[in-house]
């Protein structure tokens, strides 16, 4: 069994146990900081065993795949492992300022690390059931963080996304089984092969088509992301950032996944549909994100918008597009963990998140200011930051199949991003503080605010590497797309054999 | 047995789809429960319903010694259900929560994470 595959899960699961037990110390906390820093050293190694072989398999307790349970890492999923480990560790310092004691003792790092487990298994496992019991890892440690410490903004929030998370949940179970019936399997490499060899190609397209529905809802895709802004504005705001970072990217994961590996049979239906859908999610995500004026819920809808263009990725089903696609992926996961953690320590200053309430940052905080600006103009595709490579290789990618309506409708969304960051720029940190609401309530010590503000530098220099650097990320992301879009290594190093 | 399986499902679908639509989030709940149970069936009976023996292989023999019943959809259902009990829990302890603290279970009067523009002001 390689344990290089096991230990990015098992390393965040016993922290968590760990944290659990010493809630109501101190040490808590500093037990989950040094398991958010033994995952990334996990995750590491299993970066650099994936680049060594291609892709990686363990097959569970030793029983062969198709009838244990798989752990598989290709280039997708390690680089996904990777970035859940560096916004873990980002979160994890960020709480240290920002949670308190009395949230402490609930046992919010048992939950937060549990979250990590269930993220890093799902974007690991290999088998479609143990799938959804890592979406419901995660699901159960995010409700309780959404809602932890909360008042009634909080319980209301967290009534819908339950309602709304866990219909998808069993849309995506009933699929899981109808898929079983047809096949007879769930090993995912398995089911290539034996869904290609269904007698009943309808009826795949009809199973699909339940996935694609359970997958989007958490993906928050046009029409199923009302969850995502009635709840991300609410929670701790470092919960808020590890959510937007990595939750709804948990379910794009899965979309690429399925829809490259498995649902192949009728692209022209399938990914057809996706086109349209992402199109509506980028436009009216953005459109959404103009009407608000709360820094969080602007940065929620802009998620959804964000979401559009992955899954454009996706959708285009050419080699450079699910490059674009899944740089953008790992662009995205860094930028908006970092908007959301910007926006908690404004608040720590200004006093609030209303934009109306706010201001003069750019004076009170010029450092905050200046951090603000690398994923905000990266969010918006300036070059040379990490977000302008990812639009370009998708809009390139739209542009090389004669796509001129996805092409604009891209360009479009790409310039609302830019009026809503600049939104923000404006109210926040540019125009003086509005008269009548106090600018600095309760001015943080600032041990608080140095814990909040090292995250945020660290995910900014990441996007000014990534921006200046693009080259290696680059070809990362076309031999991951090289492998989505042919995956026999991953099949083979599965099955141990060719089918 | 499948067809009065389907018809059962069908049944069950129906009604949690109509207790869900409910403002009401104990009704959505209830629904919810149903709506489970009828996914649950689904995967069972995705696994073909056939007369069989349990799967149990004998004290000293290699194999079972005749036709055995499908036995993982039992297990797949079995996870499914614990998992769905928890999340059951967790659902119902945060709509108590939520009436206990709100004094409403009426979705339309929970705007309290988004509250209408006149009240913002």
């Amino acid at each position: 069994m390689s344990w290089v595959l096991v230990f990015p899960i098992a390393v965040p699961f016993i922290t968590a146990v760990f944290a659990y037990l010493a809630r109501n110390y101190p040490a808590g906390r500093w037990i989950s900081l040094a398991g958010s820093v033994l995952s990334l050293v996990a995750s590491a190694a299993l970066m650099v065993a994936v680049l060594r072989d291609g892709v990686i398999a363990a097959q569970m307790s030793n029983w062969d795949a198709p009838f244990g349970i798989t752990l598989v890492a290709d280039y997708l999923s390690a680089v996904m492992v990777v970035i859940t480990a560096i916004t873990g560790l980002a979160t994890a310092i960020y709480a240290l300022g920002e949670i308190p004691e009395k949230t402490e003792r609930l046992g919010f790092y048992a939950l937060f690390q549990t979250l990590i487990a269930g993220v890093t298994g799902a974007f690991l496992t290999g088998d479609l059931f143990n799938l959804y019991v890592w979406f419901e890892v995660m699901l159960i440690a995010s409700f309780s963080l959404l809602v932890i410490g909360g008042g009634k903004d909080r319980l209301d929030a967290g009534i819908k996304y339950v309602a709304l998370n866990l219909v998808s949940t069993l849309v995506f179970l009933s699929g899981i089984g109808l898929l079983y019936g047809i096949t007879g399997t769930l090993n995912m490499a398995d089911l290539r092969g034996a869904v290609a060899a269904a007698e009943n190609q309808a009826l795949v397209t009809v199973i699909a088509m339940m996935f694609m529905v359970g997958f989007g809802v958490k993906a928050a895709v046009f029409p199923l992301f009302f969850w995502l802004p009635a709840s991300y504005h609410t929670p701790y705001f470092a919960i808020s950032a590890v959510f937007a970072g990595l939750l709804t990217k948990v379910g794009v994961y899965a979309l690429m996944r399925m829809f490259t590996l498995v649902f192949v049979g009728d692209v022209g239906f399938t990914h057809e549909i996706l086109i349209w859908v992402s199109l509506l999610t980028m436009f009216t995500g953005v459109i959404g994100a103009a009407a608000q004026m709360d820094f969080r819920k602007i940065l929620s809808f802009h998620i959804i918008s964000q979401i559009g263009y992955m899954t454009l990725g996706l959708a285009l089903y050419t080699p450079l597009a699910l490059m674009g696609g899944v740089f953008y992926l790992v662009h995205h996961i860094i930028v908006k963990a970092n908007l959301f953690f910007v926006a908690g320590l404004a608040k720590q200053y200004a006093g609030s998140t209303d934009l109306n309430k706010i201001g003069g940052l750019y004076k009170s905080a010029p450092l905050l200011a200046a951090l603000f600006i690398i994923p905000a103009f990266s969010l918006a595709g300036f070059p040379p930051l990490s977000g302008f490579w990812a639009k370009y290789l998708i809009v390139k990618a739209a542009i090389e199949l004669n796509m001129w309506f996805v092409t604009f409708v891209s360009l479009l969304v790409g310039l609302l991003t830019i009026y809503s960051m600049t939104k923000i720029w404006g109210y926040a940190f540019w125009k003086p503080h509005p008269e009548g609401y106090d600018p600095t309530p309760d001015r943080a010590p600032p041990r608080v605010t140095t814990a909040m503000i090292t995250p945020i530098a660290g995910l900014a220099a990441m996007t000014i590497i990534i921006g200046f650097f693009p080259e290696p990320f680059v070809q990362f992301a076309e031999t991951a797309a090289t492998q989505l879009l042919d995956p026999s290594d991953y099949v083979t190093t599965v099955l141990g054999v060719q089918p | 047995m499948e067809a009065l399986t389907a018809i059962i499902i069908g049944i069950l679908t129906a009604a949690s789809v109509y207790l869900m639509l409910a403002r009401t989030f104990m009704r959505f709940l209830f629904g919810l429960v149903l709506l489970s149970n009828a996914v649950n069936l689904t995967i069972f009976a995705s696994g073909r319903m056939t007369k069989g023996h349990p799967a149990l292989v004998p004290y000293g023999a290699d194999a079972p010694l005749q036709a055995v019943g499908n036995a993982l959809p039992q297990a797949l259902v079995l996870t499914a259900i614990v998992i769905g009990f928890g999340l059951l829990a967790f659902a119902l302890a945060l709509g108590f929560e939520t009436f206990r603290r709100t004094g409403t279970m009426d979705t339309d009067e929970m705007r309290f994470a988004e509250p209408k523009e006149e009240e913002q002001k």
